[in-house]
């Protein structure tokens, strides 16, 4: 993501020079592009374009039919309302959808991040046993369609036959707790889980899963980045007298950080749209509180079906990501500098 | 420092991960200690223990043959197990009169025709964009990554609208499987088009400029050299291409309502949540390993290949 828009043009790019350059010569390189270009340009493009044009209209069920009448333009009415909450949704507030959006975000990759470097440091410890095998479980996570691994934790947190209030009551009973108090509503308990902390526990429940989805990815990059490290920097700061985490901070962060910078990158833009986790685990609850902004624009198709309200949606989605592309794009630059 | 250098040298830093077997390692010449080795191995048993969890759990409650609408215990071998959920899901897996065949037909056809269409458009243009230079080049290339940016959610309502409008008799394209593969398409082909001219970007050019001087034109170079050296690229995209469409719940959700056409995702969602109040969970656990398993095994097999083109390449989730 970081380099997408410098592509400057490679002086090597062309073939060595020619004396004439025939008329196929300057078409053939567009020859390369125009199928993929025909499809792009007729579902890409035009529904793009379609859609900037739907979110000025009040597009609606009644205008779905080929010969039903054209909508009617409305300008930026869906704009408006969608910020002024006016859209039939109950407690649609888009801008605390927005600030729960980011929130989830960044706190999902701290936590990537920090526990993938802090496990990639543990399996890289010198003479650990059954390296091996420990690195072979610990990349399921990340096989396994998200879609699958979404709806199965959504089962384990049912308050009455999941396995993780089961397996709580389990250990609670070893110390003679009754299973009645593991009886904890994941998804559905309303009141937020710390007092003064406006998150729901639903919200809690989503990190832990998509920790566990999202952890083995940081690993296997930052553990790449840790065997190219060369030993020579840590015999020298042993001789300098650093303890194990003076190097660690001063040594390993430092060298991880261009592998780990766009790792998370693409973590984040994963993150913030991801889809299937929120819309199969909690499904936005309770009360919207866990809705992101791209399982709203799917609940304004699909159970809305407010089309132009939706497009308009759309719109300020891609506004919004285009603006995270570019503070990210900046911040990736500004660390190129450590590649060593 | 400029993107060109950077980009090849993270990229080789992140495929290095995937080699497990490399013996260098970071702490310098100390041998651990047993109560050190111990106090790792018990960690990271634990987190063992977390990644395998939600696994052995699916594992266990998809071989329990009581039939159980719900599961009451935690057991790692239910009494008595057996492939019986299993059987019963290919017979009939959701009350939606259609077969698993279908459902699995279905999403393999959705799935292979739109990867295998992105990878084979897009490999000519990411050749193109890799080795011409050309008017017109950057601000196609942007064109192409200001879609990528964007989640497929965002076109679902222009898409719906415009293929509703194709009727041809009976026959309604939105509400087609074909309908869905072409929505899918609009994601997949730029997400091809940008994996793989990252890959080819990687591919030293010594080859083609001694093609060149024995006389070989572009296109020569391009069949004859660039397709089978990145026969690896190819594969990986259209597996990435693949698994979107194995597992695509929201476009075929919104457009399909022939249950003919539906799919394992559509499927495994009815069997969870408000639609699932009498799938016995076994049942339920038994179709989710179904999807997961060939997915997830040719995954792990391309692993190493994946993990380096994910972070360069992609941003479409």
């Amino acid at each position: 993501m970081a380099t997408l828009t410098q592509e400057r043009a490679n002086p090597r790019v062309t073939a060595p020079p020619r004396p004439r350059k025939s008329l196929f010569r300057s078409i053939n390189p567009y020859l390369y592009l125009i199928p993929a270009f025909i499809i792009m340009a007729v579902m890409t493009y035009y529904p793009m374009g379609f859609g900037l044009w739907m979110s000025f209209t009040n597009f609606g069920l009644a205008n779905l039919r080929v010969n039903s009448a054209p909508p009617d333009i409305v300008w930026f009415k869906n704009y408006f309302d969608i910020l002024t909450g006016a859209v039939a949704i109950p407690n649609f507030d888009f801008l605390s959808m927005l600030a729960f959006n980011l929130f989830w975000t960044f706190s999902n990759v701290i936590f990537h991040v920090s526990i993938g470097i802090l496990i990639a440091v543990l399996l890289n410890v010198q003479g650990l046993k059954f390296r091996g095998f420990y690195r072979a479980i610990f990349v399921l996570p990340m096989v396994i369609p998200t879609l699958v691994v979404a709806n199965v934790w959504k089962n384990m947190y049912d308050p009455d036959f999941g396995a993780i209030n089961q397996a709580l009551a389990a250990l609670g009973g070893l110390i003679g707790l009754a299973p009645a108090t593991f009886h904890i509503r994941w998804l559905e308990q309303v009141d937020p889980a710390i007092p003064g902390i406006p998150l729901p526990l639903s919200y809690f429940a989503l990190l832990i899963t998509n920790i566990w989805l999202g952890w083995p990815f940081m690993t296997i990059v930052a553990t790449g980045a840790l065997q190219s490290i060369s030993k020579d920097f840590y015999e020298a700061a042993s001789i300098d007298g650093a303890t194990g985490v003076q190097s660690f901070f001063s040594i390993t962060l430092p060298l991880l950080r261009p592998a780990m910078v766009p790792a998370a990158i693409y973590g984040m833009i994963t993150t913030f749209n991801l889809f299937n986790l929120i819309y199969f685990v909690s499904g936005g609850g309770p009360l919207r509180q866990t809705e992101i902004l791209v399982t709203t624009a799917f609940r304004l198709v699909n159970e809305q079906r407010l089309y132009g309200v939706a497009a308009a949606f759309s719109v300020y989605i891609a506004i919004i990501l285009l603006i995270i592309t570019l503070i990210t794009n900046r911040v990736s630059k500004a660390t190129e500098s450590y590649d060593v | 420092m400029s993107n060109r250098i950077v980009r090849p040298a993270v990229r080789a830093r992140i495929l290095s991960a995937a080699r497990t077997d490399a013996p260098r390692t970071r702490v310098a010449g100390r041998h651990m200690g047993l109560g050190k080795q111990l106090m790792l191995q018990l960690l990271l048993l634990f987190i063992t223990f977390t990644v395998l969890f939600p696994i052995l759990w699916v594992v266990s409650m998809s071989l329990d043959p009581r039939n159980l609408a719900r599961p009451t215990e935690l057991r790692l071998i239910p009494p008595g197990a057996s492939l019986q959920a299993y059987i019963d899901v290919l017979n009939k897996p959701t009350t939606n009169p259609v077969s698993l065949q279908q459902l699995a037909f279905n999403s393999f056809m959705l799935a292979a025709g739109s990867a295998l269409t992105s990878v084979l458009v897009g490999v000519f243009a990411a050749y193109g964009f890799s080795r011409f230079k050309f008017r017109g080049r950057e601000v196609l290339m942007l064109a192409i990554i200001a879609v990528l940016i964007l989640p497929s959610v965002a076109t679902l309502a222009p898409l719906f609208v415009m293929l509703n409008r194709i009727t041809i008799g009976d026959f309604n394209l939105r509400n087609s499987l074909f309908g869905v593969g072409l929505a899918l398409l609009s994601g997949l082909l730029p997400f091809a088009i940008w994996n793989l001219k990252g890959y080819i970007d990687t591919i030293p050019r010594e080859l083609e400029e001694a093609a060149t001087i024995d006389g070989a034109s572009p296109n020569q170079i391009f069949f004859r050299i660039m397709l089978p050296l990145a026969v690896p690229a190819l594969a990986v995209t259209a597996f990435l291409g693949f698994l979107s469409g194995w597992t695509e719940f929201y476009l075929s959700w919104q457009f399909l309502t022939n249950p003919q056409n539906f799919t394992l995702a559509m499927a495994l969602y009815n069997m969870t949540g408000q639609f699932a109040d009498t799938t016995p969970w076994s049942r339920f656990a038994a179709m989710s390993i179904l999807i997961a398993l060939p997915v997830s095994l040719v995954y792990l097999s391309l692993q190493k290949y994946i993990v380096g083109g994910l972070t360069i390449g992609g941003v479409k989730g």
